[in-house]
């Protein structure tokens, strides 16, 4: 099946791109989809803790299972606001 | 709520906020300041992926609704190349009185800066760098905590 994968900040400038389409094993999970995009490109796989991932514009867990059509996007950790790096 | 490269209007944020009801507006206006860990700040860039950076703000204004029923919460972001003392947020909490405009308005900063798919891109003398904070998972109801206690400090 065929995804659309998302890529920002850091990790868009590592993979060289903000928006990649990638056929996947059925059955895949958003976790496998990035393990592949790391394989892909090895300097995302010192992120592979620390992402996020929205499917379809809405928050997801990486174990969940993606579908034909699937929006992907990977967040490397987020700095909105203002002023310090949070700690939580 | 909006996520914008136009420069940010903290008087309107504040004014699409209050309602005749209110008796307070609390509004908070984070700028570019010109030092960060010991390096001179040139500008900030930010990215935001909106679609997504807008359902994060209307959920926060549902938590803060749900710990102060009375606040209404409007969050501008800025992207783009913003200048030293410019804004790159504006949150405004209005409410009938004070005590719930103050807290609902650190509320939506802390929450904004564990959950809102925004990333800080740091141009100093000398370099640049991504600003990586938090893991952004919305569902944490540890770090939901935190920003409610420093809330109500």
């Amino acid at each position: 099946m065929r995804v659309t994968i998302r890529l920002f900040a850091r990790l868009r400038e590592l993979a060289g791109a903000s928006e990649l389409d990638r056929i996947v094993p059925d059955g895949s999970t958003a976790l496998d989809v990035w393990n592949g995009l790391a394989e892909e490109f090895p300097a995302l796989a010192a992120y592979t803790k620390a992402i996020s991932v929205a499917v379809n514009e809405d928050y997801a867990r990486l174990t969940v299972g993606v579908r034909d059509g699937d929006d992907i996007a990977f967040l490397p950790p987020v700095s909105g606001g203002s002023g310090e790096r949070v700690s939580v | 709520m909006d996520i914008t490269a136009a420069p940010l209007d903290a008087a309107a944020v504040t004014a699409a906020a209050a309602r005749t009801s209110d008796g307070a507006v609390a509004t908070f206006v984070g700028i570019v300041r010109s030092e960060n860990a010991g390096r001179q700040v040139l500008w900030l860039d930010y990215e935001a992926y909106a679609p997504l950076a807008l359902k994060a703000f209307e959920g926060i204004a549902r938590e803060a609704a749900s710990h102060w029923p009375d606040v209404r919460l409007v969050i501008h972001h800025r992207t783009g190349r913003v200048e030293i003392g410019e804004a790159s947020v504006v949150i405004a909490a209005a409410s009938p009185h004070r005590a719930g405009a103050f807290a609902a308005c650190r509320y939506a900063i802390e929450r904004i800066k564990q959950i809102a798919p925004i990333w800080k891109h740091e141009h100093f003398a000398g370099g640049d760098v991504w600003i990586e904070g938090a893991t952004a998972d919305a569902a944490d109801e540890a770090a939901r905590a935190a920003a409610l206690e420093r809330a109500c400090a």
